[in-house]
Formats: structure tokens, sequence, C-alpha cells
């Protein structure tokens, strides 16, 4: 029966409880990524996030804070330019970090956390 | 000879007076506690290079046997009267002539319970960076439970940069002391994960920044941009605590075994009451008021009466002995004109 009322869910990040594969798998094939200072460098020369909502910078965050929803359509807006890894005051390799995430939602490394996969 | 006396016996007031002593000078020091070094002495070490605080406090002890400098321990200045061009100070029912005054006092850690929403003095494992340094030195880095704390969060600004307070200023060296914590927790307990929760990181100083780029690179400590604004315990008597994730723009939650809170510096209550008696301006903060901000750091409103150290604002040890050596040339510099 439906009274009209619902619930909604929080839109607060629970960093207890997030599924770490995916960041796992990026930093050890990236370690670099550790030291984003997220100074949005990436963002503002990004070409792809001139051009659509692509925000480079966000995503790497969203990421480390396990939110990997929208990641499938959002990683598919990079052009693999490499301008981000150009510009980082860090050097984080960023193009890697974009081929990285697709290679883990190809492998599904998200959804079936099979490790062995990834790493052959 | 001159007569100079030294109020504080700190790293300041210690170098200070040495220099004073070591050209010509005759000095006393007068310390409130029982021991020289003041806040010093609870110090395990000191970034950005993990030298450990007995190396410098060494160093002080020594460098005060080569001089014939009086030092009154557990003394206080009770009273001052102008004498001639100089001062009479008094102490328990001591009389000291000066011919100039250096104002050493120090400063006081912010007193966490003032932010009661961050838990200190209510939950267990809520400490300051005061608290981790005495832990360090006993090497006993676990909670109240007796268990190694899977996650710590070190919270920046607790008393700095908050009106809430009275606190406008930033006291400075509290984000580097946070990243230098991270870095010795991180060696003591590789397996713990370590947040920092900042809303600024100002890494201002040589090799700062390297050792927060460190802290990242070789130690993953994880940095986490938004004031934590509550702390609570949980039913499974862990710590919670809630932020804004500014940087994605969402609120956050964590489950925590330790929390540290890196309490600002702020003046001294008893340099207000010395700066009353020498009659010396202070500033809207309490710290003591320099002539100049870039030509007289260290002059006092009042000719013949100097400061050293961080009863003039917030500084790193470092700067402190930097400091108290310009505040000396500065007494010499005013005694050659008597």
């Amino acid at each position: 029966m439906e009274f009209g009322f619902s619930t909604l869910e929080t839109r607060s990040i629970d960093y207890d409880k997030f599924d770490r594969k995916l960041i796992e798998y990026l930093l050890r094939y990236e370690p670099s990524l550790l030291v984003c200072m997220a100074c949005g460098g990436c963002t503002a020369t990004c070409s792809a996030g001139n051009l659509t909502e692509f925000n480079i910078r966000r995503i790497q965050l969203m990421v480390k804070r396990g939110e990997t929803d929208t990641l499938k359509a959002e990683i598919d807006k990079c052009m693999l330019c490499g301008k981000c890894m150009l510009i980082c005051p860090r050097g984080v390799n960023l193009r890697n970090v974009v081929m990285l995430i697709k290679k883990a939602l190809a492998t599904e490394v998200i959804e079936k956390s099979d490790k062995q996969s990834l790493n052959s | 000879m001159k007569n100079i006396v030294v109020v504080g016996g700190g790293i300041a007031g210690v170098e200070t007076a040495c220099l004073l002593a070591e050209s010509g000078n005759h000095v006393t020091i007068i310390e409130r506690s029982d021991k020289l070094g003041g806040k010093l002495n609870q110090w395990y070490c000191l970034f950005p290079d993990f030298k450990k605080s007995d190396e410098v406090l060494d160093y002080i002890h020594n460098r005060l046997k080569n001089f014939d400098i009086e030092v009154k321990l557990k003394s206080v200045v009770e009273n001052v009267e102008p004498n001639g061009n100089g001062w009479f100070i008094y102490t328990g029912n001591v009389r000291y002539a000066a011919d100039a005054v250096v104002l050493a006092t120090g400063y006081d850690l912010f007193d966490a319970t003032r932010k009661e929403e961050l838990g200190y003095k209510i939950y267990d494992n809520v400490y300051t960076q005061a608290d981790i340094e005495a832990k360090f030195k006993s090497g006993n880095l676990k909670t109240s439970y007796g268990k190694d704390p899977e996650r710590i969060a070190i919270v920046h600004c607790v008393g700095s940069r908050d009106e809430k307070c009275h606190n406008m200023y930033c006291s400075k060296v509290c984000c580097v002391t946070g990243v230098k914590q991270a870095i010795e927790l991180a060696k003591f307990l590789p397996k713990t994960e370590i947040f920092c929760f900042y809303m600024d990181l100002r890494m201002y100083d040589k090799h700062f920044e390297e050792l927060y780029r460190s802290a990242q690179e070789h130690h993953n400590i994880q940095f986490i941009r938004g004031r934590v604004s509550e702390v609570s315990e949980s039913s499974d008597n862990r710590l919670s605590i809630k932020t804004e994730d500014t940087l994605s723009g969402r609120p956050m939650k964590m489950k925590l075994d330790m929390i540290i809170l890196l309490a600002g510096m702020e003046a001294k209550k008893n340099t207000l009451a010395t700066a009353k008696l020498f009659d010396v301006e202070t500033e809207e903060s309490g710290f003591l008021k320099s002539k100049d901000f870039h030509l007289g750091a260290g002059i006092l409103s009042r000719k013949g009466i100097f400061a050293a150290g961080t009863c003039i604002s917030p500084m790193s040890i470092k700067e402190t002995i930097e400091n108290a050596r310009s505040s000396a040339f500065q007494v010499n510099e005013y005694l050659k004109s008597l």
C-alpha cells in the first residue's frame, strides 16, 4: 500500500561503510594518487572538463571515498589527452589513474572483488 | 656593568639571557616554575626533522653553564618601581635593579575543554597534541581500552581562527605539528589509519611542505578538508565524528579510536598581569605589542622593556631561538644609548 511517504537516503559519506577494493587497486598500481592536494589544476586544464561536467579532481576524491555509482558514465568522458598529468604540481599520473579505473570497471573489480583477474 | 632582568626561563628567556651575559651584562632570570626550559620539557620531538626536544634542552642548559647568570626559580615578579632610567623589580623579599627588562613569559596552550563539542575531557581517547607528546615520551600509544587504535583523527585549528573562542589569529605551528605527529604515529602504529582534518594547511617554513608530502606519500596519511563539528561516543565504545568533506561537498561521518586536537597557542594569562606591572601594551589577542611589526619586533611600548619568544606571537622553537637572539641585540643597542 502506498501512503505517499518515503524516506530519503542520507547524503552523508559514511567512511566506515564502503568498498575499498577500487581505491586499493588504484593505489597499488598508481601510488602517486596518494599525494594529490586537491588544487584543481587538472580540472582547470582538462579538455573534457571544458566541454562537459567531467571533473577529474572530484572523481579521484569520490573514488577515495568509495562513491563509485556514476563512475562508469563519468570516466568515459575523458579523452586521455594527458594535460592533467602535465600540469600536476605533485606529479600524479592521472591519465594512468583513468586507464586503471577503466580496466577495473571492465574486469568488474567493484562488483566482483576478483583481485586475481586484475593482477594477471 | 648593566643589570638586566629576564622574566621567564623558557627557551627564549635562557637564550636571550646567555647572549646578554656574553656581552658583559649582569643577568638575572626570574622563572615561575621549578625548572628552566618551559613547555619544551613536555615535548618529545620537534618538526620538521624529528630532533629530540632534549637536544635543545641540553643546549640551553650547557650554554647556561658558561655564564654567571643568576637563576631564581619558583619566583614571580610581584612589583615594579621606576628607578631613574631603570626599574626596581620585586620578587618575594628580593629586590633587583634593572637597566633593561626582557619579558619572555611564553604562551598557554588553548584549553580544549572550551570547545565542548570536541569532547576533550568528556570522552576517553580525546587528546591534545601536548598529551600525545607525553604519550610519545612514555612510549604508550594504546587507547584507554588497552588496544592499538585502528583509526586516529588529528583535528586542526582547535581554538585558532575561531571567533567563538575570541582567537582570530592562526597559531601557525599546529599544522606542521599535526603532520609531524601523524608521521610519528604511523611509524609507531603501522597498521593504523590516520586522518588530518584541516581548513587550510599552512606549511610556511622550510621543509614543512616536504614533510606534508612525505606524510601522504610514505605514510598514507589522509588529509580531509573540513572542520570537525562534533565528536560523540558510539555504542561500541568508539568515537564518532561529523564533518563536511568540503572538497566533495558532502557531509561525512567516521568512527575512530583516538582523536588528537591541535590546540592553538594563546597569550599567557600571566603575561597580561606582567604587562600591566611593566605598563606595556598588549594586542587584542593578549600577546605583547611590538613597537613596529616590521622594524621593531620585540621592542615594546615602553623604553627599556623588551620581549622575546612566544609572548609576542605563536612561533616554533627555531623562531623562538632566532627571536631571542634578535631581542638580545636590541637590548644591547638600547643599553649603548643610555
